[in-house]
């Protein structure tokens, strides 16, 4: 029996594939995703540190296994999503932060996300830098 | 800019049907409206429903983007249709749908109970500490403390929010970019003093940790409310909330 006019019917559609609906939602799953590149980068970090206090051996052969093409390779891919991810995350930063009062005017959301990419800009050339001079 | 823009003579829309009392899933519809230059969405829906076919439905009232009624997908998009020009939407067709993530009623009409529960739970009222008369005069502010909750008391709660936040979305229980704005622009209020009542709906999972900060909702705010701020800025203060329990050792408020 169909119900009569006054029944109420509401209908859900289905949030199947709901990230590729909008572009503002691939980038969002982008920056989400890219995360994974954070974590991969910070276990090899970690690996390098474990060696290290393993002793001489043990570090020459995770420095070795940084060299080959595979490692290279991976360091490529990671360090994209890190631009990617370091990009998005500060864009995404002043949602999260109380408002500041510079003064008596409000701190923008432009700024904010500015010196995040600031500080993140001059913190990978001081390393580049101290890596370079490391390296010859 | 000067040279005169050539305008079609009508335009197509195609609307996301629903009749509940006839239909088992939502169907498109396509109608033709005469163009003109300065028609929004909304007018092209009136003219639809004035002209051509009577039984389609949509809430609307006071055509100025102040009333919230008028809320839709156009074109993918929430916005309220009022406030959309079709002159933007060239050369169509304009597709037009209920607001995402709303169960639909009917037609362009999305059921809106869950809504109205958590914009009751977060108290959206000032709460004074002590009774005040009239006779005690006005709570003075400064124009800081003003600038401190009066963007998110822009809101005219008309969902566009709820249908940009996939997480409302995926869970119909998070209290969602609206409500949890609201909350905020009591709390962030010199004059209130209901924090702690309101504190419970804030830290639930269902609160502030269902986001993930996609921020569209945001985006979307034809009020510049900018919800996602509202929300993410609480997790501090619900994590600063739960730790402090441990110092204070005051009793849950529900």
């Amino acid at each position: 029996m169909k119900p009569g006019p006054a029944a109420r019917r509401p209908y859900v559609r289905p949030m199947t594939g709901w990230w590729r609906r909008d572009p503002y939602f691939v980038r969002y799953m982008v920056r989400e995703a890219t995360a994974v590149a954070v974590a991969v980068y910070a276990v090899i970090l970690t690996a390098g540190v474990v060696s290290l206090a393993r002793g001489e051996a043990a570090w020459d052969h995770w420095l070795a296994a940084l060299r080959t093409p595979a490692s290279i390779a991976l360091h490529v891919v990671l360090l994209v999503a890190m631009v990617i991810h370091a990009k998005s995350w500060f864009e995404i930063m002043p949602k999260t932060m109380p408002m500041i009062l510079v003064g008596h005017r409000r701190l923008q959301a432009k700024t904010i996300t500015r010196v995040g990419w600031a500080a993140a800009a001059i913190a990978s050339l001081l390393v580049t830098w101290l890596a370079w001079r490391w390296w010859t | 800019m000067t040279e005169a823009r050539a305008w079609p003579e009508q335009v197509e829309i195609d609307v996301l049907r629903y009749r509940p009392e006839t239909d088992d899933h939502p169907v498109w519809q396509r109608y033709t409206v005469p163009f003109d230059v300065d028609m929004s969405v909304l007018q092209a829906l009136q003219h639809i429903k004035d002209e051509d076919d009577g039984t389609l439905s949509f809430r609307w009232s006071c055509r100025m983007a102040i009333c919230g009624s008028c809320g839709m997908m156009i074109n993918g998009n929430p916005a309220l249709s009022c406030k959309t020009f079709v002159r933007d939407l060239l050369p169509g067709p304009v597709r037009i749908e209920a607001l995402a993530h709303f169960p639909i009623e009917r037609d362009l009409v999305v059921a809106i109970d869950g809504f109205v529960k958590k914009l009751e739970s977060v108290k959206p009222y000032l709460i004074p500490e002590h009774p005040r008369a009239l006779s005690d005069g006005e709570r003075l502010q400064t124009p800081e403390q003003l600038e401190h909750f009066e963007q998110f008391s822009s809101c005219i709660n008309c969902l566009l929010c709820y249908a940009a936040c996939p997480q409302f979305g995926l869970d119909p229980e998070f209290t969602g970019p609206g409500a949890l704005a609201l909350l905020h622009r009591y709390n962030a209020d010199s004059r209130d003093a209901g924090r702690a009542q309101r504190m419970a709906v804030l830290n639930a999972e269902q609160g502030v940790w269902s986001c993930t900060a996609v921020g569209y909702c945001s985006v979307v705010c034809p009020k510049g409310v900018d919800p996602a701020n509202a929300v993410n800025q609480n997790k501090v203060n619900s994590a600063v909330d739960y730790f402090l329990r441990f110092v204070t050792n005051r009793r849950e408020q529900s």
